[in-house]
């Protein structure tokens, strides 16, 4: 009998068994690429010139914006798994928005850190209330609201259900931060990056903060994956110490 | 070498960075080595079952 082999899909990862298979084959590489990627963000960083006006502390911007830019990435990828969980009842989709959550919130914290110790030499104060830095604190207060619900609600399905509605609703909060600084007169500065005109950063300063913003990226990838393999391991140790009671 | 102006911002920002990212790190092993340990415990007490 000829076996004919197919391309893996996307419904062949909702096996959890497959699904660990394939990422104990990535992890090894993903985590190699992270490492090759900071490596190379971090000599560009030390090489890169200090700003004209803001001097050396330009450099708190290669690990503030990449922390921001996953803050937001992070809560887009618990949408998609909301939509996951709720719409198309796939099985790793709250395995994805549970552990996604917790990395979300400490790259939020570390966003809104690095921001306040920026802000304090530049703008002569840690904090400030306006549009665009409230609305990351709320974003974290969210991150900090969906870790306590997974943590309070005991049944996993139950839990990912709620907090896929909770995550729906948050996101109404990414455009409002993406287009606070457009929308209101903040002290924070507007988008230097991604602009219809292009990016108004010097490429010396712009090339540093690329290559961070994808060794971040690579960083989340390799955690999440890895923090999803110990949800799914956590789940089986779950049902095997239900069957245990229940055989008890 | 002179530290820059405003160094103890930067050292701040960068050590917070490191911190966070260990913590993740860590928390993450830890985290696999404790579940396979609780269930190579509970296979240990004939309580697996078998997975692809």
């Amino acid at each position: 009998m000829i076996v004919q082999k197919r391309p893996m899909a996307l419904i062949d990862l909702a096996n959890p068994s497959r699904f660990l298979a394939l990422v104990g084959r990535a992890l090894p590489w993903l985590a190699l690429a992270t490492a090759i990627a900071f490596a190379i963000g971090i000599v560009l960083v030390l090489m890169a010139p200090d700003d004209y006006q803001q001097g050396a502390t330009v450099k708190i911007m290669f690990v503030h914006v990449p922390a921001a830019w996953l803050a937001s990435l992070i809560w887009v990828v618990m949408s998609i798994a909301a939509l996951g969980t709720l719409v198309w009842r796939h099985p790793l989709a709250d395995v994805a928005a549970k552990t996604a959550a917790s990395i979300g919130a400490a790259f939020t914290f570390l966003c809104l850190f690095a921001g306040s110790m920026w802000g304090r030499p530049m703008w002569g104060t840690y904090w400030v209330w306006d549009a665009r830095l409230t609305s990351v604190l709320v974003m974290f207060l969210m991150y900090l609201g969906l870790i306590a619900l997974w943590q309070t609600v005991e049944d996993p399905t139950r839990a990912g259900r709620a907090a896929a509605i909770l995550t729906l609703v948050g996101a109404i909060n990414l455009p409002i931060i993406k287009f606070s600084v457009d929308w209101w007169n903040t002290l924070h500065q507007g988008t230097s990056v991604f602009r219809l005109d292009g990016p108004s950063i010097h490429p010396t300063i712009l090339a540093p903060l690329l290559v961070m913003a994808l060794a971040f990226t690579l960083l989340f990838v390799t955690l999440h994956l890895a923090a999803m393999r110990n949800e799914i391991l956590r789940r089986r140790v779950r049902t095997l110490r239900l069957l245990q009671a229940h055989g008890a | 070498m002179a530290l820059p102006a405003h160094a103890a911002f930067i050292i701040a920002a960068y050590g917070a960075t490191i911190v966070v990212v260990i913590a993740l790190i860590i928390w993450v092993i830890g985290d696999y080595r404790e579940q396979k340990r609780v269930l190579a415990e509970l296979d240990a007490r004939g309580i697996g079952r078998k997975t692809g």
